[in-house]
């Protein structure tokens, strides 16, 4: 089936079989940062966002995506995010790694300062299987406070 | 400044953030077409018959594979280690052949344009069986009338190793001396790793050469694996290892669905994949642990400790896995037991067993988590029955620091640990005291708090007496070359693989800082057999220093060579010339003579300025192997605390603290995260993670929602120290980090639950402590 949509801000037509995954089809479309860890909705590393909403890749068909605005780690306009995981070695294997920025932002963008414990709630959906998640919560803490003025 | 202990970001991670990583599932070369196997249902079967016709017919599909078939192309090999005398394990196929022995065992491939539609395919293929008795239970399998997986072997024993040193019974029998005794249940756990396993075959007939991207740690181990067993010419396969999801030494065993993909490749002269999906990792994906030890220890009445004692029966599934064999991790287990103390006297017995289960090996601390927890539960049960605190127990018994080399009853030769100062930085870090009268306190309200602490030493740098003794094509050294190009960039490259450890970063900052360059400015290549020199890859903690210490050695080798040629050029001694800042500068003054790029593009371009006779030579390579010990041990010592909810059995942890002697640190935040990640590996075997089966064989534990990892919400920041005692086996003085955290932390965990337990009454020793198992052991359930 033709599904047409915004990926990553742009106007993009893919043919999409009924059965395709909202994460296999961008990751056809060429954005691999999208992963797959389990395909059935537990490990979080195929988040991406649609409409602005953080959602799993590997639950949501193609079509759905039909209209919809939908944005991957290539495309997430975060860089003080991204650079605050590369100062924290928020990342060792990178592999769910894409999937806990696209989580992260969204905590980010809700508009106040989460605590180190909101933060690892929010996070609790995304699997890192490398890196003890201390980090990811230093880096989200860190952006938090920067973006809200505080001193990191 | 000096680049090795710097806290220096990864260059790899600015790509993965950006979702720029290049794992093996991105590539997609033309042509590629997709493999999906057909598993066994049943745990123990025999094949009566098979029908393939339907998936042969199917949409998409362009081949359907069997044991048989694959048998034509792929030798059975056979996962045993010559050293460990007496080891048994059968031959074992890519794809079973005739009888099924683990519920997940490869049987059929299919081969299709597309993952969907292989999918669809290996739906319609028909696979008789009849049934075979499970053997699940270890210890069930060893009882005389047990069935036999292997008749051949007429036992399902597959190894058995036994120690007696010292007077063990004179230690037991005398009445004044403590006496605790224990039996451990430690659960079977798997990596999870991220990414779960994935490969691309590419076979180029033109050449007779087969290129594999896999996502796994030994490039040099599968092109040897993949030739032999393939029967090519080892110089004809290449192997490339990038980005890699996540490993944790599930990713170093010989898996038949990778090496059928690959025979398939070559078969249908196309790229082929097999990427496992995660109901696949957990069926084929080695498991690891699955011990039960029974264990007792005895304590003179001064509190010396006097004797261990032993039994250590571990499942390993139907086959040692290849080539590594499943036996490491039980020996692993009886070698370590003790190994922070004074010991006098030690006995052992360990069976390694044949099951129907899926395949057990080498995974992160192989064996570690076990010794500790065993050795460690025992320290606490002797404080307990004699009233002493356990950190002064520890204190009292711990081999002293000025002791080394220091020969364990089980031969083990340690030198250069540090553990009486790392107890000491431990207590210092927690707040001991404090921590003790806080837990009391809160006790006083009800409220059950503990604090459990672990001594532990830690096996890294493997020398070529692990492995290669026993025949396995595991290469104990590793290579490096490092290279100045006509534009002045330094080039490394490093046998050793990256797996988000860090390894390129500190190979860049080792060459900096001989080379008197910014590691920034360095670039590193690893993870191609075509390119790299050959070396054993990233296990057992050994990319800083065995790698590291290859990558030095070259370096310094280079570094002759500029020194030489700008010599030369500049008409004075070697030795009175240095590096610095990107050029040669005088050694005494320090003023630039002139730049690295002014040398490389004399000698690349203008050699004829060169004295006649002098080698234009700007490329160094060294190989580096661990001589004189068996391995680099690490040391360390961890503490963790923890509140049990006694009404609903749930643990919630609240600190974790660890000090850990790694040698020379070569970047901090690399160690410390890797430490931290470590951590969090062993609390999930301490809590959550288990593969549970049922009593025919059947996995229960397949999925994700089944199978529990720990996730950030449950995780306590983990606070990190370091002590130093650089190795004397190498210049650079580094141990390794990478089993650091695992080794000790669920050890630590188990400790403070049954400190919080204690005065209840109350103890558990399985693992992993899950609510239920917490709530029986305070007989509240049944
Ligand atoms: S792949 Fe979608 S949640 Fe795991
Ligand atoms: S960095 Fe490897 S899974 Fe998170």
């Amino acid at each position: 089936m033709r599904v047409t949509f915004r990926l990553n801000g742009e106007a993009t037509v893919i043919e999409a079989e009924p059965r395709q995954s909202l994460a296999d089809a961008v990751r056809a479309a060429g954005f691999t940062g999208t992963h797959h860890g389990c395909e059935h909705g537990v490990c979080g590393a195929c988040t991406l966002r649609v409409d602005g909403v953080a959602v799993r890749g590997c639950l949501m068909l193609a079509v759905q995506a039909e209209g919809a605005e939908v944005v991957t780690v290539e495309g997430l306009d975060a860089p003080d995010l991204k650079a605050a995981f590369v100062r924290h070695n928020a990342l060792q294997c990178g592999f769910c790694t894409p999937g806990m920025l696209m989580t992260a932002a969204e905590l980010l963008e809700s508009g106040h300062v989460p605590d180190r414990a909101e933060i690892r709630d929010h996070l609790s959906g995304s699997y890192c299987r490398c890196t003890g998640y201390q980090a990811i919560v230093d880096s989200v803490e860190e952006v938090a406070q920067a973006r809200h003025g505080a001193k990191p | 400044m000096t680049q090795i202990g710097r806290a220096l970001p990864r260059p790899n991670a600015r790509r993965l953030v950006e979702g720029a990583g290049r794992f093996v599932g991105d590539l997609t070369p033309p042509r590629m077409l997709h493999a999906v196997f057909v598993r066994s249902p049943y745990a123990h079967a025999v094949i009566t018959g098979m029908d393939l016709d339907a998936a042969r017919a199917a949409p998409g599909v362009v081949a359907v594979y069997d044991g048989a078939d694959m048998a034509t192309q792929i030798t059975p090999w056979v996962g045993v280690l010559t050293h460990m005398v007496g080891m048994r394990s059968p031959p074992q196929p890519a794809l079973a052949v005739g009888h099924t022995h683990w519920q997940g065992e490869p049987v059929v491939m299919i081969v299709a344009s597309s993952r969907a539609l292989a999918e669809d395919a290996a739906e319609l293929v028909t696979v008789d069986y009849d049934p075979l008795p499970p053997v699940t239970d270890m210890e069930a399998a060893l009882a005389p009338d047990a069935p036999v997986i292997h008749p051949d072997l007429g036992s399902n024993l597959c190894w058995e190793k036994r120690i007696d040193v010292g007077a063990v019974d004179v230690a037991f029998a005398d009445p004044a001396n403590t006496v605790v005794e224990r039996r451990f249940v430690f659960g079977r756990h798997t990596g999870v790793t991220l990414e779960p396993r994935v490969i691309t075959a590419d076979y180029d007939a033109a050449q007779d050469q087969l290129t594999v991207n896999y996502s796994g740690q030994v490039p040099h181990m599968m092109q040897e694996v993949l030739a032999t067993h393939l029967g090519l010419p080892q110089s004809q396969v290449r192997i490339v290892a990038q980005d890699v999801g996540g490993s944790f030494g599930i990713k170093i065993h010989t898996y038949g669905d990778e090496v059928a993909a690959c025979a398939a490749a070559r078969l249908l002269r196309r790229p082929v994949q097999f990427a496992a999906d995660r109901y696949e990792s957990f069926q084929s994906d080695i498991h690891a642990r699955d011990h039960r030890v029974t264990a007792r220890a005895a304590m003179a009445p001064d509190g010396r400790l006097l004797a261990v004692d032993v039994d250590d029966i571990t499942g390993i599934g139907p086959y040692s896995v290849y080539p590594r064999s499943s036996a490491i991790e039980g020996n692993q287990v009886i070698n370590l037991i003790g190994a922070p103390y004074t010991l006098p006297a030690y006995r052992a017995r360990l069976r390694v067993v044949f099951q129907t289960k899926v395949p057990t090996c080498q995974y992160r601390a192989v064996g570690h988590p076990i010794a500790m927890a065993v050795m460690e539960g025992l320290m606490d049960d002797l404080a307990a029955a004699t009233g002493r605190d356990p950190v002064v127990l520890r204190e009292m018994n711990l081999i002293p620091d000025d002791a080394y080399p220091v020969r364990s009853p089980q031969g083990m030769l340690y030198a250069d640990l540090s553990h009486q100062a790392c107890l000491t930085r431990l207590k210092e870090l927690m707040g001991y005291d404090a921590l003790c009268a806080e837990r009391d306190a809160m006790r006083a309200r009800g409220v059950h708090r503990g604090i459990g602490i672990v001594s532990m030493v830690e096996i890294t740098n493997p020398s070529p007496m692990f492995y290669g003794v026993g025949g396995a094509p595991v290469a104990a050294q590793d290579g490096a070359v490092v290279r100045l190009d006509a534009s002045g960039a330094v080039h490394l490259s490093s046998s050793v693989t990256e797996q988000g450890q860090g390894t390129e970063t500190i190979l860049a900052q080792i060459a900096a800082d001989v080379l008197g360059l910014r590691a920034e400015d360095i670039r590193v290549q690893t993870g191609d057999t075509a390119h790299m020199p050959y070396g054993g890859g990233t296990w057992a903690s050994r990319g800083a220093g065995i790698g590291g210490e290859a990558m030095r050695a070259a370096s310094v080798a280079l570094r002759a060579q500029v020194l030489e040629l700008a010599g030369a050029v500049l008409q004075c001694p070697p030795s009175a010339l240095a590096l610095a800042g990107g050029a040669i500068i005088d050694a005494a003054s320090s003023t630039e003579r002139m730049t690295l790029r002014e040398l490389a593009q004399m000698v690349y371009f203008r050699g004829n300025e060169l004295p006649a006779g002098q080698a234009a030579e700007l490329i160094a390579s060294r190989h580096f192997r661990v001589e004189g010990m068996p391995f680099v041990f690490s040391n360390g010592a961890m503490a963790s605390y923890v509140e049990v909810d006694v009404e609903t059995g749930l643990v919630t942890l609240l600190n974790h603290w660890v000090v850990e002697d790694v040698g020379t640190i070569l970047n901090p935040k690399l160690v410390d995260e890797q430490i931290r990640g470590g951590v969090v590996q062993g609390i999930g075997g301490a809590l959550f993670e288990e593969c549970l089966f049922s009593d025919d064989g059947q996995l229960l534990t397949a999925t994700m929602a089944d199978y529990l990892v720990p996730m950030a919400g449950e995780m306590p920041d983990i606070e990190i120290a370091h002590v130093v005692t650089p190795t004397s086996t190498s210049a650079l003085g580094a141990k390794g980090a990478g089993e650091a955290g695992t080794s000790g932390a669920s050890g630590a965990v188990m400790n403070a639950v049954n400190d919080a337990l204690r005065p209840l009454g109350a103890q558990i020793s399985q693992m992993p402590m899950t609510p239920e198992r917490i709530l029986r052991s305070l007989g509240l359930v049944p």
